[in-house]
């Protein structure tokens, strides 16, 4: 693998990420798999080739051909166009889950390294409690309190995911005070804020990247678990999981209506799990060869 | 269990006291969330001032919260966690009756990642590089990244639906029969144990490859030991502490994991009952479940933290 995003460097990072992508292929293709899944999500309402609530009840669960390339659903609509529109709505929940546990895991994890003592204890033991939920159990709790929809839902994966994000910044940050450029900094008279900002996130901020390609996959796999068991996105609106919640319920006539949604969740979650990986090894080059 | 480990007994269980209590008053914290009044919520339609101000005073949600949530823990050490909103029934029964069906899933499935993925992990960690290595590495990787409800709709539809080798759906409470309960939990622990192999196989990888490169391994072979005896006794025996911590993550993992897969199965389990409370808003059941689920973690946590100190001496020592 290659070290190039870790080496001290002058050349600009639009060069080395391209460098990195060069030398390592599975990330590169991981790349391409997440920008086609990104490209589509967008771009959903103009390539899908018909609207994802459209019916045709006279062609119900119909086999592939030229008019449909993936069949009908149990309602006659289009396979493919839902396939397209749920990459929407997956996408958007991966994203917003992550985004939720970020903004509250990154500084609630700041806090307790930078600040250490009785904050440090009171979080810590806060973040060990957390992390023994179950997380889908939680987070279909926290979805049951704020009530059900994709957005309420993805905010609960957010939560429950952040303690994960605050442990690992916690970690990061701990070392990272004790760095010789933080008690520079403090002597310049550097504000608390400002050391916090300039000097310890952006050198904690590694592990934190590849945690988030990783959550991003764990995000959409609950998406999907909680949009199947009816928590998630509500009907008629289609997102990977709940076309997989319909495809449950004719499971024994139209057995293939689970395999575009099922391999779409895979694909894209093997992508973000692959990336997240390749950037492990390319940031830490100690882990070479392992 | 050593003698040392055996006196660490009090200490652990003082420490995990702390958690059991912050994890309770989160637990109960869940249903302040709740926007709105559950009074009236409970009070059901059309009610009247008074009735929701009886009901109020009758679920004690007049109290300030401090107090409900004292009240509420004080019942619950006495194993009465109240009665569902839905069906009257108390939420003790309720969780007796679906817990077992669920940790026979999980128990079978713990213990099939655990059965299957250590060959491999030992097969690819001694042979890294090797294109076996490289087949169990991309099959962890599928492993993890697979929805295990989506796995567990192919296993009904190939193996149960098509071939008839297992049954479909439903459940035998393995109180009654466990045979017969045993067999119907083959399915739902297959499609969860997917992940559980998928990491444990990776964590033993990962472990096992880093001891047999480090240095002590290199000084046992220059001495001449048999590859198989330093593999048994000087690799496996130093991730055990790992592997440990694996199995115990699994464990929360795979209760989390269950939720959905008893869905595909329709079993009678903690998920089937969760999942119907939080969408009805049953909050005793869900704060129920969730209670009982977090105490089986910390349970499983704490008896982890006990092990390592009979697998690995040093760490009571310090």
């Amino acid at each position: 693998m290659s070290d190039v995003l870790s080496l001290p460097s002058r050349a600009p990072v639009r060069y080395r990420v391209v460098e990195w992508l060069r030398r390592d292929p599975r990330a590169a293709l991981s790349v391409a798999v997440l920008a086609c899944v990104i490209a589509v999500s967008v771009l959903a309402p103009w390539i899908a080739p018909y609207p994802p609530t459209a019916q045709d009840v006279r062609n119900m669960l119909a086999e592939p051909s030229a008019a449909h390339w993936l069949g009908t659903d149990d309602l006659g609509r289009d396979v493919l166009s839902r396939l397209i529109h749920g990459a929407s709505a997956s996408v958007y929940a991966a994203f917003l889950a992550v985004g939720v546990s970020i903004v509250l895991g990154v500084p609630v994890g700041l806090l307790a390294g930078f600040k250490g003592g009785w904050v440090d204890d009171v979080i810590s033991r806060g973040i060990d409690t957390l992390l023994s939920f179950p997380a889908i159990v939680l987070a279909i709790a926290v979805t049951g309190a704020m009530g059900i929809g994709l957005t309420n839902a993805m905010i609960s994966v957010g939560i429950v995911f952040s303690p994960q994000l605050a442990r690992l910044v916690r970690a990061r940050t701990l070392v990272v005070r004790q760095e010789l450029y933080v008690d520079a900094a403090r002597c310049f008279g550097a504000s608390t804020w400002r050391i916090l900002t300039r000097h310890v996130l952006p050198n904690a901020v590694q592990p934190v990247i590849v945690q988030v390609a990783l959550l991003l996959a764990t995000a959409l796999l609950a998406e999907a678990s909680l949009s199947f068991l009816g928590l998630g996105i509500q009907p008629p609106d289609a997102s990977w999981g709940a076309m997989l919640a319909r495809a449950y319920l004719y499971m024994e006539i139209a057995p293939e209506q689970m395999v575009p949604p099922g391999l779409a969740i895979l694909v894209t979650a093997l992508a973000f799990n692959t990336l997240g990986e390749s950037l492990r090894m390319a940031l830490d080059p100690t882990l070479k060869g392992r | 269990m050593t003698r040392r480990s055996l006196a660490m007994l009090p200490r652990r269980l003082l420490q995990a006291v702390p958690v059991v209590f912050l994890a309770t008053f989160l637990v109960f914290g869940l249903l302040k969330l709740l926007p709105g009044d559950i009074a009236v919520t409970l009070a059901g339609e059309n009610a009247t001032e008074a009735r929701i101000a009886e009901i109020r005073s009758l679920y004690g949600l007049d109290q300030p919260f401090l107090v409900q949530y004292a009240q509420w823990l004080w019942n619950a050490l006495h194993g009465d966690l109240a009665r569902s909103l839905l069906s009257g029934e108390k939420v003790a029964e309720t969780i007796a009756r679906c817990y077992p069906n669920t940790l026979l899933i999980v128990g079978l499935a713990i213990v099939i990642s655990v059965v299957v993925a250590v060959p491999l992990g030992i097969l690819a960690a001694t042979r890294p590089g090797s294109r076996l290595d490289g087949a169990v590495m991309t099959l962890a990787s599928v492993g993890v990244a697979l929805p295990n409800f989506w796995l567990a709709m192919l296993l009904v539809s190939l193996l149960a639906l098509d071939l008839g080798l297992f049954p479909a759906t439903g459940f035998v409470s393995p109180f009654r029969d466990v045979g017969q309960a045993l067999w119907h939990a083959v399915l739902p622990a297959l499609a969860l144990a997917a992940s559980g192999i998928a990491e444990v196989a990776r964590q033993l990888r990962s472990a096992l490859v880093e001891v047999l490169s480090s240095q002590h391994v290199r000084t046992l072979v220059a001495k001449g030991l048999r590859p198989s005896s330093i593999l048994w006794k000087h690799g496996l025996r130093n991730v055990g502490v790992t592997m440990l911590t694996v199995v115990s993550l699994l464990v929360n993992r795979t209760l989390a994991a269950t939720v959905v897969v008893e869905a595909v199965f329709a079993i009678p389990g903690m998920g089937g009952a969760i999942v119907n409370a939080a969408i009805q808003r049953d909050f005793p059941v869900v704060q129920g479940v969730v209670l009982a689920m977090v105490v089986t973690v910390i349970i499983v946590n704490l008896a982890t933290d006990l092990l390592y100190g009979v697998l690995d001496p040093r760490i009571n020592r310090a």
